[in-house]
């Protein structure tokens, strides 16, 4: 597996950002679309060991950072859901990718061009709602009870740190109002039944579950191939 | 309890477990054990303040209930048994 420079939009010019990679150079390539905030950390081993799966079969996989995340240098702040998605897009032409297998959040950003997966999606509004009620538990624990929506009126004026994550105004409201689009026929959803899979995103601790990349692989490979 | 009633209880006990099972990956045989005693927030170090929030989403999905951010507190999460309690009330 590699670590690859790709060429990405920012609001202050272009910009780089890497990606992890996996497979033969010369062949069809999967874009992989991380869940979204601490979801993503609990499942990038998961994701990891799909892309080395879809190695065996002889495909090739792209996992891109969100700017801001992961091993992103751009500051999380200043993204929102649209410069997100123009991320995704310039991360699939640059990579020549053809399909696109978008995990949990991860399918709100997906190029509307790629046919491919959705694995257990999720909107935008509900990976904000489970951001802000992790805040309110943990202030809560901390003595300090806040509510939903004086968080969220002020969220949406000046943005929020939730669960560690310092989200712009923008990023706020964009994520309030994207729900989950209507895939098209070019997408096919995955339950966790589907693949024999384990919720690892639900999990405190970054898990794994090999079968369920073996199986997400063996769902991918013949389509690709 | 009607008959109808202890069906639907046996339903949430079920239900409940299989959600802890999901969200704190512990082992099926550990969540056979939970009786109404066992103790929860505090006691479990799988059930950090996120896993709180996955464990109240997946109860909402599963058991069809939607819990207000005010009903969460230390005494919710306290024992297993008052997990059940509030999930069947809220089913109920």
């Amino acid at each position: 597996m590699k670590i690859r420079v790709w060429p990405c939009p920012g609001k202050d010019g272009p910009g780089e950002e890497f990606a992890l990679t996996a497979g033969p150079e010369d062949a069809q390539a999967v874009l992989i679309v991380p869940a979204l905030f601490e979801e993503a950390n609990r499942t990038r081993r998961l994701l990891a060991q799909t892309m080395r799966r879809l190695a065996a079969h002889g495909i090739a996989s792209v996992l891109p950072d969100l700017p801001g995340c992961n091993e992103s240098v751009a500051p999380l702040e200043c993204q929102d859901v649209a410069s997100w998605r123009a991320a995704m897009a310039a991360a699939a032409q640059h990579f020549g990718t053809s399909r696109v297998l978008c995990l949990r959040g991860g399918a709100i950003l997906a190029p509307p061009a790629l046919p491919g997966w959705w694995l257990e999606p999720l909107g935008g509004s509900a990976a904000l709602r489970h951001l802000v009620r992790a805040r309110i538990v943990a202030s809560k624990e901390a003595g300090l009870p806040e509510k939903s929506d004086a968080l969220m009126a002020r969220g949406r004026k000046s943005g929020l740190e939730l669960a560690g994550y310092r989200l712009s105004a923008a990023m706020i409201r964009d994520l309030e109002g994207s729900d989950l689009p209507p895939p098209s026929p070019a997408v096919a959803l995955l339950a966790l039944a589907d693949v024999r899979g384990s919720a690892l995103w639900l999990r405190s601790e970054p898990g794994e579950d090999a079968g369920m990349a073996e199986a997400l692989a063996a769902t991918i490979a013949p389509v690709m191939a | 309890m009607s008959e109808d009633m202890a069906v639907k209880a046996d339903d949430t006990d079920a239900l409940l477990r299989a959600i802890l099972h999901d969200v704190l990956g512990l082992a099926p045989a550990q969540i056979a054990w939970f009786d109404t005693d066992t103790g929860l927030f505090g006691a479990l170090p799988e059930l950090d303040s996120m896993a709180v929030v996955g464990l109240l989403t997946e109860m909402e999905d599963r058991l069809g209930i939607v819990i207000e951010d005010d009903e969460v507190d230390g005494e919710l999460l306290e024992t297993y048994g008052n997990l059940v309690a509030f999930a069947e009330a809220k089913r109920a």
